[in-house]
C-alpha cells in the first residue's frame, strides 16, 4: 500500500450525506473532529464501532457512548492500571462513532505492572465476593432509578410545604429527578466496566494458552470451553418458553393466539386455569421482561416490559412450534455434556505439565466469564431499560407542555440542552411568564430529526486513516474483534466468486434462503428455515434463533451475541463479514460455512 | 457365520490378545476392531502355525537358509536370485492337508463363492510396520477355495520378495524368524474408500483428522494411482474445516466374472464430484477417532463404504495401525508456561491475535 494514500479516508475528507450537511451542530463540540486538530487526529487510526452503534446517534443518545467509552477507559487508566492500555478515545463522524485506542507509553508500561498486580489481583482473588456486592449495588441503583418520576409542575406549591417551612418548590425536585437519572445512568456505566475488562483479560489469557497448544484450534472451540450454559442472558427467552409450555398444559394456548395483548390476556383470564397462567406471566415480567429488542444503547430501543406485544408474539410462535411437535427448550444437559466433552478431549491431547496450566487458566476463566455474559442483562437490559423509560416519560411530559410535537422529541436534544429546557420550564413557571422553548424547539427538533434520518441513509466507513502495521491493543482485539486480519478483510476485495469472509462464529455448514433484516421491527418477517443476515443481533432476538438455519452478521467476533447463541442452538454462524447485510439481498440462496467463516451467494 | 477357531485359522472375532503373535499386526488389529464392535468385513486369519506347518512339512527351513546363507546385503543380484528361488519353492509345494482343509473350512463358513481379499500380515516385532507394510502382497476379489488356498501360499511367498529379503539383510533380521500370517477378509464392494490419519501428517497436528478418499477400492489411494479427494476434519468439534476435491480419473472395482479387481476409467461427471458426502466424511472421522482412542495412539486407518450395505451401516474399517512418523518425534515444549497474573500481564502486553 502506498504510504501517501491512506487506506481509509481522513475524517476531514469525508462528506456528509445529502440533507445532513449541518450534522455537526447537533452534537457536543468534544465529539467532533475539530478542524484545528487535524494534524493530531489524522495521525490516529479510528475504527467505527457499528457493533454497538449501528445507527446514527440522536443527540441525547450520545449519553451512552460518552459513559461507555469513559467508563471503559477509567478502569484501564485509573483503577487497574492495565500495563499497556488506557482507554479508547472516541469521536462522532456523520452520526457514527469512531474509536481510537490510547496505548501506554512503552517506557511507562513496566512501572504499571506492580500496581496492576495489586489492583487486578485483588479482584481476581476476591471475585465472587466482589461480584455479589456488585449485584447488590446494581440492584440498588435500579431501585433508585425506578423511584424517579417526572410530574408536571403544580399551579401552586402544596400548602403542607408552605406550613412546614420547607422553603423549596417543585422545580427543585424536577431538576433533582433529572440529575439523579443521569447520575444513576453514569453510575451504572461505571459498574458495567468494573469487572468486564478483567473478565476478558483472563479469558484472553486462557485463549492464548490453548492456541499455543493447538495453533489450529477453532476460536469457537475455546469459547465453548468457558461459555456458561445457564447465563442469565438466556433467562428471558427461557421464561417465554416456559410460559408457552405452561399455556398448553393449562389449556389456555388457544385464547392467547389472537387479538391485542389486553384482549388475549382477558380471554385467558376467563378460562378455568387462566388466573394461574396470568400469575406466571406476571411473575416472569419482573425482572425478565426488562429486555431490549435492541442492545440498550438507543432511546428507540423497545423493551418487552413496555411492549408486551413483543414477548406475546414470541410466545405465540413457541406455542405453534410446540403444537407441531418441536422441542423448544434449550438442551442444557446436552450443552453441558458437550462442553465437558470438548474440554476433556483437548485436555487429553496435552502433556501433564500443560494440563496443570490448562486447569488453572480454565478454572479462572470459568469463574470470571459468567460476568461477561450476565452483566449484559443487568446493565444494558434491565438498568438502562429503566433509564430509558424514565427519559421517555420526561420527553412525553415536555411534549405535552408544547416543547415538541412528538413524544420522543427530547432525544433530539443533548442531555445538557435538556437541562436548559427544564430551566426554561422552571423559570417560566416561577416567573409566571410564558415558555420560550415552545417557539424554538418544535422546529429545531424537526430539523434535527431530518438530519438524523439523512445520516442513516449512509452507512458508516469501517475505519478512518491508516491502520497500524499490526494491531496490538488488547481491548480493540478483545472487545471489538478488530485484528490485523479484520482490517485486511475490510480493505481487500471480496474473494471474487460471490463469497464473503468473516469469522467462524459457530460450526456447521448450511444452504438456504437469506432474509436480510436491518432492525428488530422486521423480526416478524423471518420464516422458518431462512438464513438470518443482519448488521448485528441482540440478545432479545433469541426466540428467532429457534427458527433460522444460520446467522450471518456484518459486525462481531467469536464472543458476539450471534456467535454465542448460534453455538447454543447448534446453528452455523459467520460473524464480522463487514458488509453481508448490504451485499446479500433477501431471497438469495446462500451457503454458510461456520467452520471456515465463509458465506457464498449461490444465486 | 464363521468356522470354529483352530490351530491354523482364527475367525477375526475369536482373536484374543494371546493370539497376536500368531496372526500378525494386521489381523490382530482386525480382531481387536471386531471385538470392540467396530464394523469390519468378516473373515479369518491363517495363523503363523499354518505357515510353520508348511515349512516343516516340506523341510523348507533348511532350504531357505541354504539359499540365503551365502548372499551379502549389497549383492542385489544374488538376493534377487535367492529370493526368486525361495518363492518358487514355496509356491510349488502343496500345503499340508490339515492346513488346507482348515482354510477351506473357514472360507466355506463365510459363504460359498464369497469374494475375498487375501492379505499378508507379518509378525516381526522389531520391524516397524510402517516401513515393512506394503512389501507383502494383497490379492483382491479372490473367489473360490482353490484360489484362496493359492493366494495364501502366494502371501507366504511374498515374505521373500527381493525387497523384503534385502531389507532384512540390511537390518540383520534373521529371515527364518519372520513369520507370516494371512488375513482372508470378505471383499468390500467399495463405492468409495481411502485412508484416514488421526493427525495432520504434514504438521503432526493432533486436533485434525485428514482423510484421503477416492472412488472404488482404496488401493488406488494407497498406491497413489489417483489424486484423492482430501478432507480435513477438526477432531474434537467433528467439523469439516478444509476440503480439496480432485480429478479422480480411475477406480478399482471388483469384477465377479473375471474374479479380480479391475481398473476402470471414471466418467467425466463423477471424476470431480466429491466421493463422500459431508455426513460420510464425518462418519469416517468418527471411526478414525474411535480407533485412535481404542488404540491409545494416533492411527492410520483404511476404510471403505460398501455399496451393498444399507446407509448408516455401510462404513467399514479395513485396517488400523499406529501412525509412526510424528508419534516417535519428541514434542517441543516451551521452557516454562506462564501462569497466574503475570501470564495475564503477558497476554495484555502481547495479545494472541497480534502474535504472528
Amino acid at each position: 500500500m502506498d504510504a501517501k494514500t491512506p487506506v481509509f479516508p481522513s475524517p476531514y475528507d469525508v462528506k456528509p450525506p445529502k440533507g445532513a450537511e449541518d450534522w455537526e451542530g447537533i452534537y457536543p463540540y468534544y465529539l467532533k473532529f475539530q478542524p484545528s486538530r487535524r494534524p493530531i487526529e489524522d495521525r490516529k487510526f479510528w475504527f467505527c464501532d457499528s457493533q454497538h452503534w449501528p445507527m446514527p446517534f440522536r443527540p441525547f443518545d450520545c449519553i451512552m457512548v460518552d459513559f461507555a467509552a469513559k467508563c471503559l477507559g477509567q478502569y484501564n487508566t485509573r483503577h487497574l492500571l492495565v500495563p499497556p492500555a488506557n482507554g479508547v478515545d472516541y469521536r462522532i463522524l456523520n452520526g457514527y462513532v469512531y474509536f481510537s485506542p490510547i496505548a501506554v507509553e512503552p517506557s511507562e508500561i513496566e512501572a504499571r505492572v506492580p500496581q496492576f498486580l495489586e489492583r487486578a489481583g485483588h479482584y481476581f482473588g476476591n471475585w465472587n465476593d466482589l461480584l455479589a456486592n456488585w449485584k447488590k449495588k446494581v440492584l440498588g441503583a435500579i431501585d433508585e432509578l425506578e423511584a424517579i418520576s417526572f410530574k408536571e409542575l403544580p399551579d401552586v406549591v402544596d400548602i403542607e410545604w408552605v406550613k412546614s417551612g420547607k422553603g423549596l418548590d417543585d422545580t427543585y425536585d424536577l431538576f433533582g429527578a433529572y440529575d439523579d437519572a443521569i447520575r444513576l445512568c453514569y453510575k451504572i456505566w461505571q459498574y458495567h466496566f468494573e469487572f468486564l475488562n478483567l473478565g476478558y483479560a483472563a479469558y484472553l489469557d486462557f485463549f492464548g494458552f490453548v492456541k499455543g497448544q493447538f495453533p489450529s484450534i477453532p476460536d469457537q472451540a475455546i469459547a465453548k470451553m468457558v461459555q456458561g450454559v445457564d447465563s442469565e442472558l438466556f433467562r428471558p427467552d427461557d421464561e417465554l418458553k416456559k410460559l408457552s409450555k405452561l399455556a398448553i398444559e393449562l389449556g389456555v394456548a388457544d385464547a392467547l393466539k389472537t387479538g391485542s395483548v389486553d384482549e388475549a390476556l382477558a380471554a385467558v383470564a376467563k378460562l378455568p386455569n387462566g388466573a394461574k397462567w396470568i400469575a406466571a406471566w406476571d411473575g416472569a415480567k419482573h425482572p425478565w421482561f426488562n429486555f431490549s429488542s435492541g442492545n440498550g444503547f438507543y432511546s428507540t430501543d423497545k423493551y418487552w416490559i413496555d411492549h408486551l406485544d413483543i414477548p406475546l408474539s414470541y410466545i405465540r410462535d413457541y406455542v405453534s412450534r410446540l403444537e407441531s411437535g418441536d422441542d423448544i427448550m434449550r438442551p442444557t444437559a446436552r450443552l453441558i455434556a458437550e462442553r465437558d466433552r470438548i474440554t476433556a478431549e483437548y485436555r487429553e491431547m496435552m502433556d501433564e505439565e500443560a494440563k496443570a496450566v490448562f486447569d488453572q487458566k480454565l478454572g479462572l476463566s470459568r469463574v470470571v466469564f459468567p460476568y461477561v455474559e450476565d452483566h449484559n442483562f443487568y446493565i444494558e437490559h434491565w438498568a438502562i431499560g429503566v433509564f430509558w423509560r424514565k427519559m421517555r416519560q420526561l420527553s412525553a411530559l415536555l411534549a405535552k407542555l408544547g416543547f415538541w410535537r412528538e413524544d420522543d422529541g427530547m432525544f433530539f436534544l443533548t442531555r445538557n440542552e435538556v437541562r436548559d429546557v427544564l430551566w426554561d420550564y422552571s423559570a417560566a413557571w416561577g416567573v409566571g411568564a410564558e415558555l420560550r422553548g415552545t417557539d424554538y424547539w418544535p422546529g429545531e427538533v424537526a430539523r434535527r430529526r431530518a438530519i438524523v434520518d439523512a445520516l442513516a441513509a449512509q452507512p458508516p466507513l469501517p475505519a478512518l486513516n491508516n491502520p497500524p502495521e499490526v494491531i496490538t491493543e488488547p481491548f480493540t482485539i478483545m472487545l471489538w474483534g478488530i485484528t490485523s486480519e479484520a482490517v485486511k478483510r475490510w480493505t481487500g476485495a471480496d474473494d471474487g466468486d460471490g463469497g464473503l469472509q468473516g469469522m467462524a462464529g459457530s460450526p456447521g455448514i448450511v444452504e438456504g434462503v437469506a432474509r436480510v433484516l436491518r432492525s428488530p421491527d422486521q423480526l416478524s418477517e423471518l420464516k422458518k428455515g431462512e438464513i438470518l443476515v443482519t448488521p448485528v443481533t441482540a440478545p432479545s432476538w433469541a426466540p428467532v434463533f429457534g427458527k433460522i438455519a444460520a446467522a450471518v452478521t456484518d459486525i462481531g467476533g467469536m464472543m458476539s451475541h450471534a456467535a454465542i447463541v448460534c453455538r447454543e442452538y447448534g446453528l452455523p454462524a459467520v460473524t464480522g463479514t463487514g458488509n453481508a447485510s448490504s451485499k446479500i439481498k433477501t431471497g438469495m440462496r446462500l451457503r454458510v460455512d461456520g467452520n471456515t467463516g465463509s458465506v457464498h451467494i449461490l444465486g | 457365520m464363521s468356522a470354529a477357531p483352530s490351530l491354523y485359522t482364527l475367525p477375526f472375532g475369536d482373536i484374543s490378545s494371546a493370539d497376536h503373535a500368531r496372526v500378525g499386526g494386521k489381523c490382530a488389529s482386525l480382531g481387536e476392531m471386531t471385538q470392540a464392535g467396530v464394523a469390519v468385513p468378516p473373515g479369518f486369519a491363517v495363523t503363523t502355525d499354518a505357515y510353520q506347518a508348511m515349512l516343516d512339512h516340506h523341510g523348507l527351513r533348511a532350504e531357505i537358509e541354504r539359499h540365503l546363507a551365502s548372499i551379502g546385503s549389497d549383492d542385489i543380484d544374488a538376493i534377487d536370485r535367492a529370493a526368486q528361488a525361495i518363492r518358487v519353492r514355496i509356491r510349488s509345494h502343496r500345503m499340508p492337508d490339515e492346513v488346507e482343509s482348515a482354510i477351506r473350512g473357514a472360507y466355506a463358513a463365510m459363504g460359498e463363492g464369497m469374494p475375498v481379499a487375501v492379505r499378508s500380515s507379518a509378525t516381526a516385532e522389531d520391524m516397524p510396520d510402517a516401513s515393512f507394510a506394503g512389501q507383502q502382497d494383497t490379492y483382491l476379489w479372490v473367489i473360490g477355495a482353490d484360489d484362496v488356498v493359492e493366494k495364501v501360499r502366494d502371501c507366504w511367498a511374498s515374505l521373500f520378495t527381493t525387497r523384503a529379503v534385502a531389507y532384512r539383510e540390511k537390518n540383520r533380521i534373521a529371515h527364518i524368524d519372520v513369520l507370516m500370517s494371512v488375513g482372508v477378509q470378505k471383499m468390500v464392494n467399495a463405492r468409495a474408500a481411502g485412508v484416514a490419519m488421526t493427525l495432520e501428517p504434514t504438521t503432526g497436528d493432533r486436533t485434525r483428522i485428514v482423510i484421503d478418499a477416492s472412488w472404488g477400492l482404496g488401493e488406488t489411494v494407497v498406491s497413489g494411482l489417483v489424486t484423492p479427494d482430501n478432507f480435513t476434519v477438526e477432531k474434537v468439534l467433528e467439523a469439516i474445516v478444509a476440503r480439496k476435491i480432485s480429478d479422480k480419473h480411475v477406480e478399482l472395482v471388483g469384477d465377479a466374472a473375471l474374479g479380480s479387481a479391475v481398473e476402470r476409467e471414471v466418467d467425466a461427471a463423477r471424476r470431480s464430484t466429491p466421493c463422500l458426502s459431508d455426513a460420510e466424511v464425518l462418519e469416517v472421522a468418527r471411526l478414525a477417532k474411535r480407533l485412535e482412542r481404542q488404540n491409545k495412539c494416533p492411527q492410520d486407518v483404511e476404510w471403505a463404504i460398501d455399496a451393498d450395505l444399507p446407509e448408516g451401516r455401510n462404513l467399514l474399517a479395513l485396517q488400523s495401525r499406529p501412525e509412526t512418523v510424528w508419534s516417535r518425534k519428541p514434542k517441543e515444549k516451551p521452557a516454562a508456561y506462564a501462569t497466574g497474573l503475570m501470564s495475564i500481564v503477558g497476554t495484555l502486553n502481547n495479545p494472541i491475535a497480534s502474535r504472528k
